[in-house]
């Protein structure tokens, strides 16, 4: 039996999207650092617009160094193609324009990064667009939110900071039972740890700030097409992929797109007409994080399991959340679904509750107190003054964030030195 | 565009643009397992050049209803059809793969309706290896794969491609994925059966254009070369590293082959 030889993940990281620069012979992907691009001739313009020839035109539309990390994106996603943008919040804002209208309706995990629940509660209303936030482990909850008007079902590989496991088979199941795709924010897991795709999921989108460039020296977001919906046999919910859009003469982007539909859809009216394009620069940055992601993610895990560990058997901790620790409410799912390890992004309860937990927070040294994640380096935060600020006490609740729950990003320095840390911190936080 | 051929609909994008009534029409016909969206580029640029374009989805691909169609013959016996159904009475013919066969057939069948061909990722035959017809027939996913893992070039199997933000390996092997249970062995089964394209090549009389890629695979440009010996008037334009899947992986190269074609 013969058997396809395609280049493996660890190889697609470092190569996929790019050739050698043909102009000058460049190994590595060259910043054009342009904002616009020489046309041959009159046709040759007219056929880029009217999306008759590929290439470029503008870079808010696309840029060569944004296009092969694009293309990277999509190639270590399993998708067929993808659009970067400015952050990953412009990333879920172009993925639901370009799905809906006004009077459209999103059913949520309800454990969201803070960024994302803002979104859905107060910005997006104000559109016309509704969301119904449901328990991330409630299937039955996710089949009961579907309403008519609903164009979308969403949720994260893992939950922001309750860290639950999306059962993602059994909710793409509701969602394409009901006519509808499914879109997942991977942020926590990349695409090293899961490929959504295997699983169901038809659009993906990542905070490329965060594992993906794995520095903290860059901003930036995708959103990638699995391209395996199917619009045009979702009775006209879609009309912006299955109708005539006369912002391009006429265009019908899954009548002569097929499975790229969205993908060309996103990029032709959403990076032009919203305009949050990444910055050559930052793709770049970001480029050379991915080139490492196999091997960060490992280091990432190995040390998670280790401070999860620790952190678990510390008689000033009330308890640990993390989805490889058995006490975990998905520690089965986890295994299944993630069996490469289950990111490192945990969270815990310090004894002593909102005080103790500030004491923690201001004792760290090695560990950086801000509002990140996926850094290279342990980073930490108190999620209830922070990133969750905004959200009323009984969504606090709701979304399981305790006044005194901590967030570790636990980066990939000796694991040793980062246990040290938390030691000293916890020890501090105890103190009268 | 849908039209009823036989009594079944058939399904064909045009480009975006409206005709005219009297513009040269221009029918493109894709691969085994495939449909009209492998002519996503080609469609909106010929319509775009003042032709019809009609990149059809032959009867049981794509949106087309209808039931598959067995062989070469059988295929190219249908497309006089549905260019009655389409108005059309001449047409110049684009054939890729499964569909070059189709159409080379079709222009010795009915030469009187075809004005110029074009044959892309052509061979004189088109053998398939038993382990893809045999994960076909299981409409197993080895199956697309295959295709790709044949079908690209090396280089587009890495990427780089001109159009931003695609990757064309999944974007070729989705395509194959959700053609329906089986679609891909009906096609793949058609063109290892087929014999005759050294016999039709000889009756074609028509002005007609092979657009071949240098590393193609699955028909190795120099497989081409008795087809082209064999049509009196016809010309050959090869593309520098590019596979069998040349439309979508060397656009502009297919771009610049077709301007003058169409």
């Amino acid at each position: 039996m013969v058997e396809p030889k395609f280049a493996k993940f660890d190889t697609l990281a470092l190569h996929a999207g790019q050739q050698p620069d043909p102009a000058t012979g460049a190994r590595a992907v060259p910043i054009y650092q342009t904002t616009s691009y020489v046309f041959d001739d009159t046709d040759h313009a007219a056929s880029l617009y009217n999306l008759e020839r590929p290439g470029h035109i503008y870079t808010r539309l696309s840029n060569p160094t944004t296009g092969v990390l694009e293309e990277r994106v999509a190639a270590l996603e399993g998708g067929v193609g993808a659009v970067a943008t400015a952050s990953g919040m412009a990333a879920l804002f172009l993925a639901v324009a370009t799905l809906m209208d006004k009077g459209g309706h999103i059913v949520s995990s309800g454990s969201l990064y803070g960024g994302s629940h803002n979104l859905f509660t107060y910005t997006l209303p104000r559109f016309g667009i509704e969301t119904t936030f449901v328990n991330p482990r409630d299937p039955q909850a996710f089949k009961d939110a579907i309403r008519p008007e609903t164009r979308l079902v969403f949720g994260e590989t893992l939950g922001n900071p309750g860290i639950e496991v999306m059962n993602l088979p059994v909710i793409a199941d509701i969602a394409h039972e009901a006519g509808l795709p499914f879109m997942i924010d991977a942020t926590f897991t990349t695409p090293y740890l899961i490929k959504v795709f295997d699983h169901g999921v038809d659009l993906a989108m990542h905070s490329l700030t965060k594992f993906m460039g794995g520095h903290g020296t860059a901003i930036g977001g995708v959103i990638v097409d699995s391209g395996k919906f199917d619009w045009e046999g979702s009775d006209g919910r879609f009309p912006t992929l299955t109708e005539p859009y006369a912002g391009y003469h006429g265009l019908d982007f899954a009548e002569e797109f097929g499975t790229q539909a969205f993908v060309m859809r996103a990029r032709a009216e959403g990076m032009k007409d919203f305009g949050a394009c990444l910055s050559p620069a930052n793709a770049f940055y970001i480029l050379q994080g991915i080139e490492t992601l196999p091997l960060r993610m490992q280091k990432h895990v190995s040390n998670a399991e280790a401070v999860a560990g620790f952190l678990d058997g510390h008689e000033a901790v009330e308890w640990v959340n993390y989805p490889s620790l058995k006490t975990h409410p998905d520690h089965e799912l986890a295994k299944t679904l993630l069996p490469k390890g289950a990111g490192s992004i945990l969270s815990f309860g310090i004894r002593g509750g909102r005080d103790a937990g500030r004491k923690f927070i201001e004792s760290v040294c090695l560990a950086s107190h801000l509002a990140n994640i996926g850094d290279a380096k342990t980073l930490v935060i108190h999620p209830g003054s922070t990133t969750h600020q905004q959200m009323s006490a009984a969504d606090l609740d709701a979304a399981g964030i305790g006044e005194g729950m901590i967030r570790l990003s636990v980066g990939i320095e000796d694991a040793g030195d980062i246990i040290d840390d938390l030691k000293q911190a916890l020890r501090v936080s105890q103190k009268d | 565009m849908e039209v009823t051929v036989q009594g079944q609909m058939v399904h064909a994008a045009t480009g975006g643009r409206a005709w005219n009534g009297d513009e040269p029409a221009v029918i493109l016909v894709h691969g085994a397992g495939l449909d009209r969206t492998i002519w996503q580029l080609q469609t909106r640029n010929i319509a775009y050049m003042g032709r019809r374009a009609i990149a059809v989805d032959l009867p049981g691909h794509g949106r087309s209803g209808g039931a598959l169609l067995a062989t070469i013959e059988d295929i190219a016996d249908w497309i006089p059809g549905f260019m009655d159904a389409a108005g059309i009475k001449t047409a110049k013919l684009i054939g890729h793969s499964m569909g070059a066969l189709v159409t080379l057939e079709a222009a010795a069948r009915h030469p009187s309706r075809v004005d110029k061909l074009c044959l892309m990722g052509v061979s004189e035959m088109m053998p398939v290896h038993p382990d893809l017809l045999d994960a076909a027939e299981k409409n197993q996913t080895l199956a697309p794969e295959l295709i790709v893992y044949w079908g690209l070039g090396e280089k587009a199997k890495i990427g780089g491609h001109p159009h931003p933000g695609l990757w064309v390996h999944n974007a070729s092997q989705t395509l194959l994925e959700l053609s329906g249970e089986g679609v891909l062995f009906n096609d793949l089964s058609a063109c290892n059966a087929y014999k005759g394209a050294l016999e039709a090549a000889a009756k074609v009389k028509c002005e007609t254009l092979f657009v071949l890629g240098k590393d193609d695979m699955m028909t190795p440009a120099r497989k081409a070369r008795s087809l082209a010996d064999a049509i009196e008037n016809s010309a050959t334009i090869l593309i520098e590293r590019c596979g069998h899947m040349m439309m979508s992986e060397r656009p502009n190269q297919v771009y610049d082959a077709l301007k003058g074609f169409v």
